[in-house]
């Protein structure tokens, strides 16, 4: 692969979004924003139980209330192919798989009417009684034969008990994270209209292409029948994921039975039981080490939960696989199955609640030898991935230690706990790492050359707020040598073919590949004095050899976060006056977008260090505090001075463009890094999330 | 079936524009807004007054359109997002595009329409929370992130909406 750092007219320079103004006057259509001609509204009828069956649901009054088409249930909803997921198998049976899930969708000419209707909707149900409660000591815990998506459940090398038996200093600690879930503020909408034998869906998805795919699978479509669009997509964060979420499968049901254009949205509560969540962790952590802290024996095991209907097991324990260097070292995983709602991927699935383990544990280590908390991250430091021997495609997390000690002002730290009063606050400082994989998934691009001089850009990809289709214009104008103005790059739509989704940070570095390619090749072709014919001159590159020929390595991008804490002495409130973020990703396409994502990450780190819990109440299988005045998510006022900066970091062996994703990253330890600082300004440690006022004060 | 005791006529100036709408009388003002006369700027994030992206301008004061029923704004005055910019964006709308104060967008039509109610409160000296007493309130980042408190933005884009609100605003 060729060097591709020099400098570049486009990339590398801040650049406003391209859909900018349509976001700011409103004129930017999400997928609940369409108006269509005789559009009719589905409300889903949520189970009320958390475990039974359905007895009998009052249909017929539903049907006789104003404005009531259909309604959708056990007894009428098509057959539908099951494709190994069961949160889409809506309707084919009589079992409540958790609280909240659909059993019933009325559809009527007005939402007031559709609303009115579900709500009034007698359902009869034969209750069972239910396990709804995580714990760590679950007898039904057990091993998954894979954890998300497709990793090792289990890793181990070396003599883990052995060396930790003979290890000079020894952290032995149990962690807990709660669930969380993901709160896009867009809720999930589809409109499914049905025109000349295609379906056509309006949906807030990060995977377009994906969902395509699995709903034509689900329904026993032809192939090419379902087209998905998601031109604006109001936040994701995961849970926007694949597979498609319940209300997409709800409103081609729907369109189907009344013959006519039918939206589901989802209502803000709804999307607590329906659309994914991050599963409740328990993870325990021994670290051996000799006296100056370097490690010896790393052991990080985690449980987990899942529903009856999905085998999700979050991969809480690979963010130690990588990160710092020890002979002995084994991770692990364990999953129980319980009468709730299916958890998914939210913001860094397994790297967000497992360097909270692993990094606290670090700062215990530290205190433990009395060795600096930056210094004894940097003693175990290592060239090449601890787990696997594989060397790194690059790996500056040293850098971004020393980057962000150096910002932060880290010299001088008293390391004494609980030093730091201040008037009625204890102030302190901590710090944490951070990585996340840096993947590249296969992808196809279209770059086509019009007679006006313009570029048109296709790719099925998706910006659900990363500034994706700006960072694609600029690669591509660049790839083309024309100014940005001339290209416009389309998106969100499946009928341009597979492409990966906006996830994992995968997207902009797995889009990129082909569309980089693409123009580059058209490029070429025009300079050679091909003719542009009236309809345009189009290249198309498909990535997939391309990425599997790469060599195999260790890509990850690194980050080290520094928080300043102030703990109300009376209260035990903590703030968060100040957070630091270094960051080693690759080659950065847009500063100003890329800053805009790491501070989007660093902040959810706060509200995840300090706020948000989804509260399970056992009897109801329901988590209870499903609104966004019960779930506290950061607001302004919770945000202090965040402060960021990126590493040089050129990497070669990534793709054609350098990029590695930062979308999760800046996530990624910062609730470690809090914790961290509580210690320091109370003396407590903080091994539960989050760390509300109870369990600060003093 | 149509349930003629249920509806109500609601008439409102919308964005400057005089407008007669029949409605049910269980519709709230954003889903007039939204599925009845085609104004999906305003955007529904929770539809309980929780997070605030449902944000317009009614008489001129920031509310929170979900909470309000259709019926309620007859004879008042509505601005929402589409009604901010004339032949030229509105300087809070250039703002933040400039200093790239919103990532997916969805919040957005409401911080701005927040921001403007909002410091039409400041400067008419309602203090905050965070106002020292008895003193005339400031514009300062601590007064704006106050007053924005009730806009949440999932994606965390508050260091900016702040830098956007205090470049159009003055202030320190």
């Amino acid at each position: 692969m060729t060097r591709t750092w020099q400098a570049a007219p486009s990339v590398g320079h801040p650049m406003a979004r391209v859909e900018g103004f349509d976001k700011v006057t409103g004129r930017a259509r999400y997928a609940g924003d369409v108006a269509l001609p005789g559009l009719a509204y589905g409300w889903v009828v949520p189970a009320t139980i958390p475990r039974g069956r359905v007895l009998h649901l009052d249909v017929e009054a539903a049907l006789a209330m104003p404005g009531v088409l259909a309604v959708l249930h056990q007894e009428n909803a098509p057959r539908l192919t099951d494709i190994g997921e069961g949160t889409l198998f809506l309707f084919q049976g009589d079992r409540v798989p958790h609280w909240g899930a659909p059993v019933a969708l009325v559809i009527a000419d007005t939402p007031e009417r559709a609303r009115e209707a579900a709500e009034r909707m007698r359902v009869d149900y034969l209750p069972e009684p239910p396990d709804c409660v995580f714990r760590a000591d679950h007898p039904a815990l057990y091993e998954p034969r894979f954890v998300n998506p497709h990793n090792e459940t289990v890793t181990e090398k070396g003599d883990i008990d052995g060396a930790l038996a003979a290890a000079a200093v020894v952290v032995d600690a149990e962690y807990r994270t709660p669930a969380q879930h993901n709160n896009a503020m867009e809720p999930h909408s589809t409109t499914a209209v049905w025109a000349d034998g295609r379906l056509t869906l309006r949906t807030s998805t990060q995977y377009a292409y994906a969902w395509s795919q699995s709903l034509t699978r689900l329904f026993g479509f032809a192939p090419g029948t379902v087209r998905v669009l998601s031109e604006h997509v109001g936040g994701g964060f995961g849970n926007k994921g694949n597979p498609p979420r319940p209300d997409s499968a709800l409103a081609v049901m729907a369109a189907t039975l009344v013959g006519r254009p039918v939206r589901v949205t989802l209502t803000r509560p709804q999307l607590w039981p329906l659309t994914g969540y991050r599963t409740p962790t328990a993870q325990r952590l021994r670290l051996g080490a000799d006296r100056d802290g370097r490690l010896v024996a790393v052991e990080h095991l985690a449980a987990v939960q899942t529903s009856r209907l999905v085998e999700f097991t979050e991969q809480v324990t690979m963010y130690s696989r990588p990160m710092y260097a020890a002979p002995h070292l084994r991770t692990g995983h364990q999953v129980v199955a319980l009468d709730v709602p299916t958890p998914r991927w939210m913001r860094a699935p397994g790297e967000a609640p497992g360097s909270f383990g692993l990094e606290s544990a670090m700062d215990e280590l530290a205190e433990a030898c009395g060795v600096d908390p930056v210094e004894l991250r940097l003693r175990n430091d290592t060239a090449d991935d601890p787990t696997t021997g594989l060397p790194f495609s690059s790996r500056r997390l040293a850098d971004c230690l020393r980057v962000g000690a150096d910002r932060f002002g880290w010299a001088g730290r008293d390391p004494r706990p609980a030093v730091g009063r201040d008037g009625r606050w204890w102030r302190g400082t901590g710090v944490a790492g951070a990585h996340y994989p840096a993947r590249t998934v296969p992808s196809t691009a279209h770059a086509t050359a019009l007679p006006s001089g313009e570029f048109v850009v296709r790719v099925a990809a998706t910006d659900i707020g990363t500034g994706a289709r700006t960072a694609l214009t600029q690669l591509a104008a660049d790839a083309l040598e024309v100014p940005a103005t001339v290209v416009r790059v389309l998106i969100g739509d499946s009928d341009f073919g597979p492409a990966q989704g906006a996830g994992g940070s995968t997207g902009t570095a797995s889009w990129s590949w082909p569309v980089v390619t693409a123009c580059r090749d058209l490029a070429h072709r025009l300079a050679s004095g091909e003719a542009v014919p009236p309809h345009g001159l189009t290249s198309t590159f498909d990535s997939t050899d391309a990425v599997r020929a790469r060599h195999e390595l260790a890509r990850y991008a690194w980050g080290a976060h520094f928080a300043e804490v102030a703990v109300d002495v009376t209260t035990g409130e903590v703030r968060v006056p100040r957070l630091t973020g270094v960051y080693a990703v690759g080659r950065v396409v847009n500063p100003l977008t890329a800053r805009s994502q790491l501070l989007g990450g660093m902040t959810m780190g706060l509200s995840t260090a300090l706020l948000e819990e989804s509260i399970m109440d056992g009897r109801f299988g329901d988590y209870v505090n499903h609104n966004l005045a019960d779930y506290h998510v950061a607001t302004n006022p919770d945000v202090g001075e965040l402060d960021v900066a990126v590493v040089d970091d050129p990497d070669d062996e990534l793709n054609p463009s350098g990029v590695k994703g930062l979308g999760e990253i800046g996530i990624v330890g910062v609730p470690a890094a809090i914790a961290n600082a509580v210690w320091h300004a109370t003396g407590v440690r903080q091994r539960e999330l989050p760390i509300t006022p109870a369990r600060a004060a003093l | 079936m149509t349930v003629p005791e249920l509806d109500s006529t609601v008439r409102l100036m919308l964005n400057g524009a005089p407008r007669e709408v029949v409605v049910d009388n269980r519709t709230t003002l954003l889903d007039l807004l939204r599925d009845r006369l085609d104004h999906t700027g305003t955007k529904k994030g929770c539809d309980h007054g929780q997070c605030g992206a449902c944000t317009v301008l009614v008489d001129g004061r920031r509310a929170n359109s979900c909470l309000l029923l259709a019926v309620a704004v007859d004879g008042r005055e509505v601005t929402t997002v589409e009604g901010l910019a004339d032949d030229e964006p509105h300087p809070l709308q250039a703002a933040f595009v400039a200093h790239d104060a919103f990532q997916c967008g969805y919040c957005t039509p409401g911080q701005i329409c927040s921001a403007i109610g909002m410091l039409d409160e400041l400067a008419e000296g309602w203090p905050s929370a965070v106002t020292a007493d008895g003193r005339p309130p400031s514009l300062d980042d601590a007064e704006i992130r106050e007053r924005m408190a009730g806009n949440i933005c999932r994606c965390g884009a508050y260091p900016n909406i702040v830098a956007a609100i205090r470049e159009v605003a003055g202030g320190d």
